[in-house]
């Protein structure tokens, strides 16, 4: 936690999270194959590639959903390979989904008090009323306020059109007050009416956060990324500023030419 | 000499009354297997097909066989009707639904067949070809066991030679495998579980009526016997027909040896395994992984 | 009493002064018709004290499905094997009284709660690791397991005949049990049942209860949320089981009487029709459940038996395909429907 503090100055570039030679095999098949990863304090960084690339898997690794077959994941230097999903949480590993995974039925400020609750450590308590902890309840509807979603706290997730429940998955995540954020294609199936809410919420996110992002919208990752990697066939394939990344031939033609996108 | 003879007099009871939960459970399996439907009322479809079955041969007189292709066309009948018109609704609700439902159904054909036929045990007389003792070589056994025995492996090898073998088996299989997959390939999933749906049912109705000799048949079988479906569909594996067929002998010789054995409650033995199993292999002997 | 971040006298309204803040800051608060079940119960004893024999049945009903309630519709355990936990508590109070090593009903019923709860611990601890159809299979097998267990102890439990006649001593020593009456057990059952239910309503409004609605909505989030599901899952089941044992128990008591239908499968899938009769995840899903299959039961099922389950078929079959929520779902739609227009707009 200490750590942390120190660095919401903001210009520091302290590695966060680490990987060194992870790998993932699935039977025969490399998903992940001996990723060097490093992911700076603060950093605003893309991961993109072809469908199959292995970058969501990449993910899971992280966050402790897969285990690696090989290599370590480092978090400020600690070896966190062999921790659980939930310990790595409490860490400050927090990520969205690809596809919404929201508790549907309940209001979004609950959706969002759910998180706080459990970040806070009052989610176990029995025998008080979850409303007593209005310090819970006052943190999520200011962080629902920050993304500009309070006119629709009181509505059940399932009735707030996809963008917004977009934002719910976001605000879950912040909710989390990470010191890791993974973005799993926070715009996907977003119509692109809706998806500047998606990005202008990006842009506001506090800057002490490390943030990696997964994004086939090409749009989005030169707007919002600093740091741009490129993965192909569940290996790196490049890394750079997204100046560099544009103007690399091969990435062209491995990755933008062929996706159809830039 | 005489521990070898009951020994095998045993182990034959066994396999012909595993054989009979096999025939009932199987289609249960694939049905599940295919669409996630907890099926509770797949026992009363059991009890529907055994009624007809020895309705047809008491009082319609039809002979054995004839009463057998009776009840299998009737259950397939209306297990479609009520597929088409109920349990469909219900596929993508959630399994607590689908009990609710299906224990609906269970009370509805206990109601019925009560009010229909009457609270009373139906009795199955065997035909007098299979009525008899085998000589079996090295001991004499009941002509109808070991009639059971071969129909059972009969069947599980038809049902294997139609999965591995064919069109509809092929895709049945890869829809078992990854539902998604399937349909994006453009299987009518809806029109083969319908198929299936009613093979199964029909499957059961079978088996009622081949069981009914020895495991009775009144109103009250589709919630007696339901839990040893089950037991059979969840330990050999979902979706996998060998697995049950494995499963059912499994259970049926142990079932058997047990009560022989442990008159006082030996299936405890039988529940405990079933647990050990699962806990072990949550998707059964021969199910495949969830991913 | 204003706690966080706010001044004293803020400009803007706070976070809290939000209408969704304020749902979930208020929801915990007792409304006046809370108070209606209490009242009826209480009028049932002076109007109707002939039916109190029925009202003490409807009493262990309500509290049985409470219990279920927790797990199945709050934590979303998807259980057909609570009637393990029921019969714990039953034979519990059933051995201990026949045997006579211990009558005192009070401290009985305590014994009752505290056995289902170690079954509920140590089955939960191994099950719950697994979900969907297999935990389904899982908690029928470990029901049928102790069903068969207490057939197979004959010689103490009385196989499947049960135990008899159980010697119950009187409430602190001094309300009988009376087998004419049902006064002293209906009051009786009926104060165990308001503390089960202030603890089980405690619970469910808790951050506690909130994180067992988070994993019924969505367990992977859940997860990634940090929280320590199974943990979590393990004991909902384990206090759900105990609150099941101490029904099994009063039925016991007030019975007077233990046999093997406290285990049975039809026990269970009754539980599970009264509570979603009802409205399950509703907390007074129990009530009205209860009151409904019961009274049904009692009025229909004794003139004509076979006519009762025909018409519980066809109920079942409604409730799945229209009414999922029961019947407090469909007073909540309709009242959002027609009577809820004046709060919304």
């Amino acid at each position: 936690m200490a750590a942390l503090r120190r660095q919401t100055g903001g210009v520091v570039t302290e590695t966060r999270l680490e990987t060194q030679a992870l790998s993932r095999d699935f039977g025969a098949l490399r998903a992940v194959q001996k990723i060097d990863f490093k992911l700076d304090a603060g950093a605003r960084h893309a991961l993109i590639g072809p469908n199959g690339a292995g970058k969501t898997t990449f993910v899971n690794l992280l966050t402790g959903v897969l285990t690696p077959t090989q290599g370590r994941v480092l978090l400020g230097g600690r070896d966190i390979t062999a921790k659980a999903q939930a310990e790595r949480v409490k860490l400050g590993i927090a990520r969205t989904f690809q596809i919404n995974r929201l508790f549907r039925g309940l209001s979004v400020l609950e959706n969002v008090c759910i998180a706080v609750a459990e970040r806070v450590g009052a989610a176990a308590s029995m025998f008080y009323p979850a409303g007593r902890r209005t310090d819970v309840i006052a943190e999520s509807m200011h962080l629902l306020e920050t993304l500009r979603l309070e006119d629709q706290a009181r509505h059940r997730v399932s009735e707030l059109p996809y963008g917004r429940q977009r934002l719910v998955e976001l605000a879950i995540a912040i909710g989390l007050k990470p010191g890791v954020l993974l973005l799993d294609e926070p715009a996907a199936g977003v119509p692109s009416a809706e998806s500047h809410i998606i990005l202008d919420a990006l842009e506001r996110l506090p800057e002490h956060i490390a943030v990696l992002i997964i994004e086939h919208d090409m749009d989005v990752v030169f707007r919002f990324a600093r740091r741009v990697t490129v993965m192909v066939s569940g290996a790196i394939f490049a890394e750079g500023t997204p100046k560099e990344i544009e103007a690399n031939p091969e990435v062209r033609a491995v990755y933008l030419g062929q996706a159809g996108h830039g | 000499m005489d521990f070898a003879a009951d020994f095998a007099g045993i182990f034959l009871g066994g396999l012909a009354a595993g054989t009979v939960l096999f025939i009932v459970s199987v289609g249960l399996s694939v049905t599940m297997g295919l669409m996630g439907f907890v099926n509770l009322a797949h026992g009363a479809f059991a009890m529907f097909g055994g009624y007809v079955i020895v309705l047809a041969m008491n009082r319609a007189h039809f002979g054995f066989a004839a009463a057998l292709a009776v009840g299998f066309v009737a259950t397939a009948a209306l297990s479609v009707l009520l597929e088409r018109l109920l349990y469909r609704r219900l596929y993508r609700a959630g399994e607590l639904d689908q009990v609710l439902f299906t224990i609906g159904l269970i009370f509805i054909f206990i109601a019925g067949i009560t009010i229909v036929v009457g609270p009373e045990g139906q009795t199955l007389e065997l035909p007098p070809a299979l009525g008899g003792q085998l000589n079996l070589g090295f001991m004499q056994y009941r002509t109808y066991s070991i009639f059971l025995i071969v129909v059972g492996f009969l069947i599980v090898i038809g049902i294997w030679l139609v999965f591995e073998r064919t069109r509809i088996g092929a895709q049945i299989r890869a829809t078992v495998d990854n539902r998604r997959m399937a349909e994006s390939l453009g299987i009518n999933v809806d029109r083969l579980f319908t198929i299936t749906f009613a093979f199964g049912s029909g499957m059961a109705a079978i088996g009622g009526g081949l069981g009914a000799e020895f495991l009775g048949l009144d109103p009250q079988y589709a919630l007696k016997y339901l839990v040893y479906f089950l037991i059979a569909v969840s330990v050999g594996g979902l979706g996998s027909v060998v697995g049950v067929y494995y499963a059912s002998l499994l259970i049926g010789v142990l079932d058997f040896t047990l009560k022989l054995y442990l008159p006082k409650g030996g299936t405890i033995f039988i529940y405990a395994l079933t647990i050990l199993l699962l806990l072990w292999r949550p998707q059964g002997l021969l199910g495949r992984k969830e991913t | 009493m204003n706690v966080a971040a706010s001044p004293a006298r803020p400009a803007v309204a706070t976070p809290l002064d939000h209408p969704a803040a304020r749902v979930l800051i208020g929801r915990h608060r007792l409304r006046w018709w809370e108070t209606l079940p209490w009242l009826a119960a209480v009028g049932l004893y002076f109007a109707f004290p002939a039916y109190l024999g029925f009202g003490t049945e409807l009493l262990v009903a309500i509290l049985f499905a409470l219990a279920l309630d927790l797990a199945l519709g709050y934590a979303g355990i998807i259980t057909l094997g609570h009637a393990a936990f029921f019969g714990t508590g039953a034979y519990t109070v059933g051995l201990l009284a026949f045997w006579g090593i211990w009558t005192e009903p009070i401290s009985s019923l305590v014994l009752a709660g505290v056995a289902a709860g170690v079954v509920g611990l140590l089955s939960g601890l191994v099950l719950l690791r697994t979900r969907g159809l297999t935990l389904l299979m899982l908690t029928i097998c470990t029901m049928a397991l102790l069903e068969q267990a207490a057939n197979m102890a004959h010689d103490y439990t009385g196989g499947f005949d049960g135990l008899p006649s159980l010697p119950i001593a009187p409430v602190f020593g001094v309300f009988e049990f009376s087998p004419l009456y049902d006064n002293t057990q209906y009051v009786y059952a009926l104060i165990v049942l308001l503390i089960c239910f202030l603890l089980v309503r405690t619970l469910v409004y808790s951050p506690f209860g909130q994180s067992l609605t988070g994993i019924r909505e969505n367990l992977l989030r859940m997860h990634a949320v940090g929280s320590p599901v199974r943990r979590r899952l393990v004991i909902c089941y384990t206090i759900s089981a105990a609150l099941a044992g101490i029904a099994g128990g009063l039925w016991a008591q007030t019975n007077a009487y233990v046999n093997l239908s406290t285990f049975d499968l039809d026990r269970a899938a009754t539980v599970l029709i009264v509570l979603i009769l009802g409205g399950y995840g509703r907390l007074y899903g129990a009530f009205v459940g209860a009151v409904a299959y019961l009274a049904l039961e009692h009025f229909l099922a004794r003139i004509y038996p076979t006519a009762w389950q025909l018409g519980l078929g066809l109920l079942l079959v409604l409730i799945a395909l229209f009414a999922r929520n029961g019947i407090l779902g469909l007073g909540e739609a309709l009242w959002r429907r027609y009577g809820g227009k004046r709060a919304a707009s």
